[in-house]
């Protein structure tokens, strides 16, 4: 028996290896280095290798391979402009979560107790969340660019595991955190298993773990068509349940809820972007031309979850919970883009995605800083009149929720339009009426907030606006500036993407 | 065309000035006005440099061209943002850099008091600014921009004292009439677009000649309500005199000597529309004609020094429009009396503020008289101003507005009697209520409150107004020498070298007109310095004086025919809106309400729940795809 060595192409996989790198270094910060520099250290490497990664991207961003590890990961266009994203939205939440304040010091610990309180005062600081952040960035980035289904499964598993933990660290309200990490954890298990399930069907199908392989049998005929609908069903089960889609929707509202906002921020925009873009490669590659089975079915999904996502969100009267909403029902307009199936809505998705993304980490950065007492003020009745005493963070978040909106002059209007008029342009006209519709709705509990904080007078019971940190403020500006940017001047990122963006098979 | 790269300075420098003034905040306070005046005095070399350069090259090399960057590219819509200097725009660069930092330096010490100068000078920064790009655009969208920039800063300007409820109302009439202007303008750009698939002058210039008539007429009409709108027109010229709330520097900037007179730069830039389209251009002279007789009217009537001043504004625009109605013979006679003006009047109104800062803010004229030995500069200044706007030669209207009058006369026929006639009685119009504000204010007897300490102003007050005045002097000898700007603007309209039938030879002219200069200056002796005047407004006077007072009724006709309608329309509307839209937007809402707290109840918390839903959900997707498939 012999062995050949793997070929790797190091250039094209290095903006993951760099994560890697930067992540056991963090691991070894932890044993070497002494408590009251960690926080820096760990700060610096991960920045440096988000930077790194970022640099790297730009390098190799020209590039196409099917065979950058062996036929397991592919690198195309649509790869460069996802991880480019995605390495984007990391670096800013990681400005977020930077914040310490948002951590638990001892998270075993039971909050008041006399661990914690020692904990406190010897100064600890849950600096472990830099390298699970790196982690999860890695297999997020993995996630699109897989080119066979062990290989997605593992960047699956490697994005969520370090969610898992990272969603249960919260400092205020603890108990919340851990159950939401667990619910988290369950039901990302249950979805897993749907998603292995699929992949077995799918192998059966065609006798192949690679997409190429599969992408084969289906064009070829001849195969057992009810092997492959079972697998494109549980498959999609498990990419639906990472981006909340309904019915597979039901753990986000607990888990942004119950996780520290920094890392809401950062699962909600980043995950988003991975799973979307593992999702485009599948449906535009794979499963292209098994249109006919999976587009219709879809398209119900699409619509129920933008309807349920918008009306479900107006009766909230918590902000993360209602964030949470707003972002199902953007998956379900993101939905739209993928049923599309053509050139402009490959396009339109990576947009939107980039647009959303960072604007839901600004809503997040503005959520970290208003506070009472005893933490983060995410009752939405006592946002009333922020406007006045803090009109820095008022407007931005108004500013984020017209983008959210789809308001002229933010990003999301040119996300939201050229969306569905991709969508439009392939006749799924029924997805389109109820995307505009769900979007009214939706714009009807987004003002609402902008009414609650600007128009109506302040109750006095002393919630505060933090003075921001610099980097949670460089956060917040920088999400501002891009999304005010792309709503005014998208041109040239637009057609940055439209030139980029082609999927190789 | 010669391309350069420091056209843009022009306009960077005051713009810069305006961000930093208004983002630093108090921190500027102490500096931020000389900041200011460096900065449009450093424009104003740049223009002065450009001019030098523009010397020095053949005509056709003379305009210069700066693109800055790609600004919309839709489809087949391509619009570059850039810049084009030629001789008519290096005109209007100098006279707002070179007058616009005059003003800033009498502003130092007029302003001097007031504790939010620093924001001041940063508004006259953004409207030098936005002025410059107004007349430095290559496009009618570019153009767009700096008209709405200034219609801003004018606005700001305006309700400077917004403290008073008064100041903040007139600078909401001034913006909300603009607005109707501005639409004109947006209108003529879109029918540009429609019919021409550009925007940018020399591509409208280029297909002027394939276009229709009737969408060349349409765009002119629009062209004109905009610069109605900018520059007081008649029907659009209510605001002018409620605009004088500003600071005094603002009116003999914008509401003199600059923004007002963007009408009159946008119909000669437009030169090609207009001479296509001749309904369009008898319009712009009928417009002309009637609001250089109402502004003169309603200056017989006003008190108050700076209304009395801006109905003249109104009234010497009117002569300009006119002239730029007649054609490519009157377009350089509309720049040339548009100079001569910007400096004759923005003396006067910096005089005007000169006498307010002596009499303690007092701006009604009947409580003057007899200045003329309290403030000799200011008299002395204010006087070669009045001379100049007279016609009186050798001062600088003399030459320019003979050279309208001149010019409507040999109109041709019945049209040219009448255009003649008009220009003519304005002058006398002109002559009475001009040596009326003369004789109201610097001789007579005293009629001061007892507590006036009349002084004369400081140097750096009575320096600009000495250097407007030299010009007031010699601008109109120096243009017309030769027909020094004649020939400099002569390339850009189309002059047919056509010999113009003379009805009157312009000796004849210049004798009629100083003839009816002679009587309304005798009129206003008899009136005012004959008799004593009171110094309360006398009550028992004609109907006519009476309706002059009142601006000619414009304000009670403005109610009647605009906002009473407008106002019942509203409130239908929103009576409308209330039970209809509003009803059925609360009914879909009850029911979007409804629906999400019935499907909030499937969030209940419970992890055995959630892991149900997806199992429900996974079953019901592969039944759906089954029954998709079959």
């Amino acid at each position: 028996m012999t062995f050949t060595a793997p070929v790797l192409s190091y250039s094209l996989l290095s903006p993951m290896l760099f994560l890697l790198a930067g992540a056991l270094i963090g691991v070894l910060v932890e044993a070497f280095v002494s408590k009251a520099a960690r926080p820096a250290v760990q700060l610096t490497v991960t920045l440096g290798a988000l930077l790194l990664a970022l640099m790297q991207l730009w390098q190799i961003r020209g590039e196409q391979s099917l065979t950058a590890a062996m036929g397991s990961v592919v690198f195309d266009g649509p790869a460069a402009l996802l991880q480019a994203s995605i390495l984007i939205i990391a670096m800013i939440s990681v400005f977020l979560i930077a914040d310490g304040e948002h951590f638990a010091a001892l998270p075993a610990a039971l909050p008041g107790s006399e661990e914690e309180r020692q904990a406190i005062q010897s100064g600890n600081q849950i600096t472990e969340v830099y390298p699970l952040t790196l982690f999860a960035v890695a297999g997020m980035l993995l996630f699109p660019v897989a080119n066979d289904l062990i290989t997605l499964f593992v960047a699956l598993e490697m994005l969520s595991l370090p969610l898992y933990l990272m969603a249960g660290l919260s400092r205020r309200r603890r108990l919340a955190s851990q159950e939401a990490a667990l619910k988290y954890f369950l039901l990302g298990a249950f979805s897993s298993a749907f998603f292995l399930f699929g992949a077995a069907y799918l192998y059966g199908f065609s006798g192949s773990i690679s997409f190429s392989g599969i992408r084969q049998g289906i064009v070829g005929g001849g195969g057992n068509d009810v092997l492959l609908l079972i697998g494109i069903a549980f498959l999609s089960i498990g990419l639906l349940f990472k981006v909340g889609a309904v019915p597979f929707h039901a753990w986000s509202p607990d888990v942004y809820q119950g996780a520290p906002t920094p890392v809401t921020a950062f699962m909600a925009a980043a995950t988003k972007i991975a799973a979307f873009g593992a999702m485009l490669r599948i449906y535009y590659t794979v499963f292209a031309n098994a249109q006919w089975s999976w587009t219709p079915v879809l398209s119900g999904i699409a619509i129920v979850t933008m309807l349920l996502g918008s009306l479900v969100a107006i009766t909230q009267r918590d902000v993360k919970r209602m964030l949470a909403y707003s972002s199902i029902a953007h998956a379900g307009f993101l939905l739209s883009g993928v049923i599309a199936l053509n050139k402009a809505g490959l396009d339109a998705t990576i947009f939107y995605l980039f647009a959303y993304g960072i604007a839901t980490v600004g809503a997040f950065a503005v959520v970290t800083l208003v506070r009472d007492s005893s933490g983060e003020v995410t009752d939405l009745n006592r946002w009333r009149g922020l406007g006045k005493r803090s009109p820095f963070a008022a407007t931005s978040f108004a500013l984020f929720l017209l983008a959210f909106a789809g308001i002229p002059l933010t990003s999301g209007f040119i996300g939201k339009f050229s969306i569905f008029s991709a969508a439009y342009e392939s006749g799924a006209k029924g997805v389109v009426l109820a995307g505009v519709l769900s979007s009214a709705i939706a714009a009807f509990f987004y003002i609402r907030v902008i009414v609650l904080m600007f128009f109506t007078d302040a109750t006095e019971d002393g919630t505060s606006v933090e003075i921001p940190s610099i980097l949670t403020r460089a956060t917040v500006v920088i999400a501002a500036v891009i999304t005010v940017a792309l709503g005014v001047y998208p041109a040239p990122l637009l057609n940055f993407i439209t030139d980029l963006a082609i999927f190789i098979r | 065309m010669t391309t350069s790269t420091s056209l843009v300075y022009l306009i960077a420098l005051p713009l810069a000035g305006a961000a930093l003034l208004l983002l630093g905040g108090r921190r500027t306070d102490k500096w931020g006005h000389l900041l200011a005046t460096a900065l449009s005095a450093s424009s104003f070399g740049v223009g002065v440099y450009q001019l030098t350069q523009m010397l020095g090259r053949s005509t056709e090399e003379r305009p210069v061209s700066q693109k800055l960057f790609d600004w919309i590219n839709v489809g087949a819509f391509n619009v570059d943002a850039g810049l084009l200097l030629d001789q008519l725009s290096i005109c209007f660069v100098l006279l707002i850099t070179g007058v616009g930092t005059l003003i800033h330096i009498y502003s130092i010490s007029y302003m001097s008091h007031d504790q939010d100068r620093r924001r001041f000078f940063a508004f006259l920064n953004l409207f030098i600014a936005a002025m410059l790009l107004l007349v430095l655009g290559d496009s009618y969208l570019s153009l767009y921009v700096g008209w709405e920039g200034v219609g801003l800063a004018s606005y700001l300007l305006i309700g400077f004292w917004n403290q008073k409820p008064a100041y903040a109302t007139a600078s909401k009439k001034a913006f909300v009439m603009n607005r109707v202007g501005d639409m004109g303008l947006s209108f003529a750009i879109m029918i540009a677009f429609a019919t021409m698939g550009t925007v940018s002058f020399a591509g409208v210039a280029e297909q002027a000649e394939n276009t229709s008539e009737a969408a060349l007429t349409g765009m002119g009409i629009m062209l004109l309500i905009a610069a109605a709108g900018k520059s007081a027109q008649f029907p659009l010229q209510a605001w002018l005199g409620d605009a004088m709330a500003g600071p005094t520097p603002v009116s003999a900037l914008i509401h003199a000597a600059t923004m007002v007179t963007a009408g009159v730069y946008l119909i000669t830039r437009s030169n090609f529309v207009f001479d296509a389209a001749p309904t369009a251009q008898l319009l712009v002279v009928i417009v002309g004609a009637i609001t250089l007789m109402f502004g003169a009217l309603i200056g017989t009537a006003k008190d108050d020094i700076k209304k009395a001043l801006a109905a003249s504004t109104m009234s010497q625009i009117g002569y300009m429009i006119l002239a730029a109605g007649l054609g490519p013979v009157g377009y350089a006679f509309a720049i040339m009396h548009l100079l001569t003006h910007g400096f004759f009047k923005a003396g006067m109104f910096l005089g005007a503020g000169s006498v307010m800062h002596g009499m303690d803010d007092e701006v009604n004229m009947r409580k003057y008289g007899a200045l003329r030995k309290f403030m000799p500069i200011t008299f002395a200044t204010f006087g070669l101003g009045y001379l100049a706007i007279l016609g009186v030669p050798p001062f600088a209207g003399f030459y320019s507005k003979d050279m309208i009058i001149e010019t409507a006369f040999n109109a041709g026929g019945v049209k040219g009697i009448i255009l003649g006639s008009v220009t003519l009685l304005g002058a006398a119009i002109t002559a009475f209520y001009m040596t009326r504000v003369m004789i109201l204010t610097f001789t007579g007897t005293k009629r001061w409150d007892e507590n006036a300490h009349p002084h004369e102003s400081p140097w750096l007050m009575w320096l600009p107004m000495a250097i407007l005045a030299i010009g007031s002097v010699s601008s109109g000898f120096l243009l017309s020498r030769g027909d020094a700007l004649v020939n400099w603007l002569h390339p850009l309209f189309d002059h047919h070298e056509e010999h113009e039938q003379h009805l009157l030879e312009p000796i004849v002219v210049s004798g009629l007109a100083l003839t009816m200069v002679a009587i309304g200056i005798a009129i206003a002796f008899v009136k005012y310095s004959r008799q004593d005047v009171a110094s309360v407004a006398p009550e028992d006077v004609s109907v006519f004086t009476k309706i002059a007072r009142q601006d000619l009724m414009q304000d009670r006709f403005n109610e009647t025919v605009f906002m009473r309608p407008g106002q019942v329309l509203t409130t239908t509307l929103v009576a409308t809106d209330e039970v209809v839209i509003d009803g059925t937007v609360r009914t879909v809402g009850k029911i979007a309400m409804g629906s999400g707290s019935a499907l909030r109840g499937l969030q209940n918390g419970f992890v055995r729940s959630y892991a149900a839903l997806i199992l429900l959900g996974a079953v019901a997707l592969v039944a759906a795809i089954w029954v998709v498939v079959q």
